[in-house]
């Protein structure tokens, strides 16, 4: 086991450096620079300053290797935008936000998808799936911003104690949440309720009944564990979505996470900004998928890996 | 020896979107305690339907009851609920599956899979529930039952899966095994340890054995009665030694033509039944194998022949042999 973590670490590295130099290279290719503006014209002897105090007046090759030497000391250097703040502070400052909500949203979907789809395969045809699919064809083709104004314009207006914006105590995070938990929500539900009815018609469902064991106990027992695999396989990937943030989510609501810094930094050209968040999204998404793999041998047996390491 | 199960007139069917389908149309055979006999016949005819109706296995809808009684240890299956099925399930009567390599949950450890029917049944403790798994693993004789106890179905080979399922049908010791082509799945060799397997449970318990199989060689290796089903219908019953010497029904003796023997001449073919069974959804009103059977009369199209009986065990159901056909030939008209 430990042996796999190492080389999966071990390639997370070279993955990351394709990310950076990827990123890098997009980044550089689109014109403009980040103290160029439309309407302002920069003096040229300040440019130039600018240009010195970033380092964007060495070759390209140097800004490279500079950048990359930077990263192997977990410093993402200054933000170009963003007054006399540091990508790290930023990041520091956004990521916890942004965790929060995400994690909250992940339990959401986490409760309530997989039960729902489950539901729906067990009464296949019948109500419970017809109202569950119908909730997870909402999820799925609403559009976040959609669901979010939504939120606000009928209930955080209506009801007093759920704020309209704003970040800070508990009752802030509630509507973003949910409307952030939706999307994934609904997709586990699709997966769940697909992977269950699967299951459901396996031999092994068939020799726990003629076992005497109550319906129950089979559905709990021997077809949940089995039905949920292709769920927790996507895990990794949702995990990683909702915790970096989510811009429209956060613009809507108000919520000082790192989200937004997805969208501005690019439009800014805000260089180390945006390798920055890129490459600590990169970073999340890896850690979960290693995660989410590691948890999934716990629950199959199939994949568990032996001592010998096959 | 006393009835331990009594099928009567049972029919099933099928609900479906096209129309009913009748899976069983009306057999009545019994198991006698301690017996094995063997329900013969081609896919499709019925036979896992029978099975799984004795468990009260059918998804219900679309299968339902349509006609007849079960009577096991004198009580009507047909009538129970659900929550009296699950006390007679995996303790009186229990089910081996044709496919070990699809009949256990990939992600429970074997042990647990086989004492799972017994503490719902008789409420095991955890150390006594372990105990009876190993000895169960033993019985199937399982090397290192110690060790196999925690491992998962992959770790194991289909044969070796194949005795985890007759350990976990055999834990509660149930009055009545019921094996759905327990063999057909697992290469020649492994077929015969499990067919010594299941016999020398069955000396050890005398448990009775409802075999389904096509595999005519394992039916003369284990069963004491055979019955051969076909369209839905039984064609013939007998003792195996009646059947195999003495076969009464055309579709029998086809059957048995299409099964190699060691005292065959080598220059004798293997005869093949031409044509496939017939289709469910509209059944036949007269003989289901009118249309494959050589010897074929015009009555045989509408009206299906009663049972004759030929012994007290033997009976064929068949126009060739009610007593008026005697001498009569292919085409002719009684």
């Amino acid at each position: 086991m430990a042996k796999y973590i190492l080389k999966r670490i071990a390639l997370a590295i070279v993955t990351i450096w394709a990310v950076i130099t990827i990123t890098f290279v997009l980044m550089h290719s689109v014109p403009g620079n980040p103290f160029a503006t439309e309407n302002r014209k920069i003096p040229e002897n300040i440019m130039e300053n600018l240009m010195k105090k970033y380092g964007l007046d060495k070759p390209k090759s140097e800004q490279y290797i500079m950048y990359l030497k930077n990263i192997a000391r977990f410093d993402f250097g200054e933000s170009m935008k963003q007054d006399s703040e540091t990508v790290n502070q930023i990041i520091a400052r956004g990521f916890p936000v942004s965790a929060r909500l995400g994690v909250q949203a992940i339990i959401i979907a986490l409760i309530f998808g997989p039960a729902l789809g489950a539901i729906a395969a067990l009464y296949q045809n019948k109500a419970p799936d017809y109202i569950s699919m119908i909730i997870s064809i909402i999820g799925v083709s609403v559009p976040s911003f959609v669901l979010g104004s939504f939120f606000v314009q009928f209930i955080a207006s209506k009801v007093d104690w759920i704020p309209i914006s704003g970040w800070g105590e508990f009752r802030h995070t509630i509507l973003p949440s949910i409307a952030l938990a939706l999307m994934p929500l609904a997709q586990f539900a699709r997966l769940m309720r697909s992977s269950m009815l699967e299951v459901l018609g396996q031999d092994y469902i068939k020799t726990a009944k003629s076992k005497g064991i109550s319906r129950f106990a089979v559905i709990m027992k021997h077809a949940i564990r089995n039905a949920i695999l292709p769920v927790v396989s996507i895990l990794g990937t949702t995990i990683s979505n909702l915790v970096a943030g989510s811009f429209v989510i956060e613009k809507i609501f108000g919520i000082p996470g790192l989200g937004q810094f997805f969208t501005t930094s690019v439009f800014n050209r805000d260089y180390t900004l945006i390798m920055g968040v890129t490459v600590f999204y990169a970073m999340v998404l890896i850690a979960m998928m290693l995660l989410v793999d590691v948890a999934y041998t716990l629950i199959d047996p199939r994949i568990r890996l032996t001592k010998e390491g096959h | 020896m006393g009835k331990l199960l009594e099928v009567k007139d049972l029919a099933v069917s099928f609900q479906t979107y096209f129309g009913e389908v009748e899976a069983v149309r009306g057999i009545s055979f019994h198991v006698d305690r301690g017996e094995t006999v063997a329900l013969v016949g081609e896919s499709g005819c019925g036979k896992s339907v029978t099975a799984n109706s004795i468990m009260k296995l059918l998804p219900m809808p679309p299968a339902f009851y349509k006609s007849g009684q079960i009577f096991f240890e004198g009580e009507d299956i047909v009538k129970k609920s659900e929550k009296e099925m699950q006390k007679i399930r995996g303790d009186k009567i229990s089910m081996i599956f044709q496919d070990p390599m699809t009949s256990l949950n990939p992600t429970m450890k074997v042990g647990k899979q086989i004492v799972e029917g017994i503490i719902k049944h008789h409420g095991l403790s955890k150390d006594e529930a372990k105990k009876k798994a190993i000895e169960m693993l033993d019985l199937v004789a399982v090397p290192q039952p110690e060790k196999r106890v925690n491992q998962y179905p992959h770790e194991f080979s289909g044969g070796m899966r194949q005795r985890v399922m007759i350990a976990l049908a055999m834990v509660s010791n149930p009055e009545l095994l019921i094996a759905d082509e327990p063999t057909t799945a697992l290469d020649v060799t492994v077929q015969a340890q499990i067919l010594d397997l299941m016999k020398q449970i069955q000396d050890k318990y005398g448990t009775s054995i409802i075999l389904i199989t096509h595999d005519l060689g394992v039916v003369a290796d284990m069963s004491d009665r055979v019955i051969v089903m076909y369209g839905g219908k039984l064609m013939e019953e007998g003792t195996t030694h009646e059947i195999f010497k003495n076969p009464k029904h055309p579709y029998t003796r086809k059957l048995l033509d299409s099964v190699p023997r060691l005292d065959m001449d080598r220059s004798e073919s293997l005869h093949s039944i031409a044509g496939t069974p017939p289709d469910l959804y509209k059944p036949p009103k007269g003989c289901p194998f009118f249309e494959r059977c050589d010897e074929a009369m015009i009555i045989c199209k509408d009206h299906m022949p009663e049972k004759e009986y030929h012994t007290n065990s033997h009976y064929s159901c068949c126009w060739l042999n009610h007593p008026m056909a005697k001498g009569a030939t292919e085409g002719s008209e009684i």
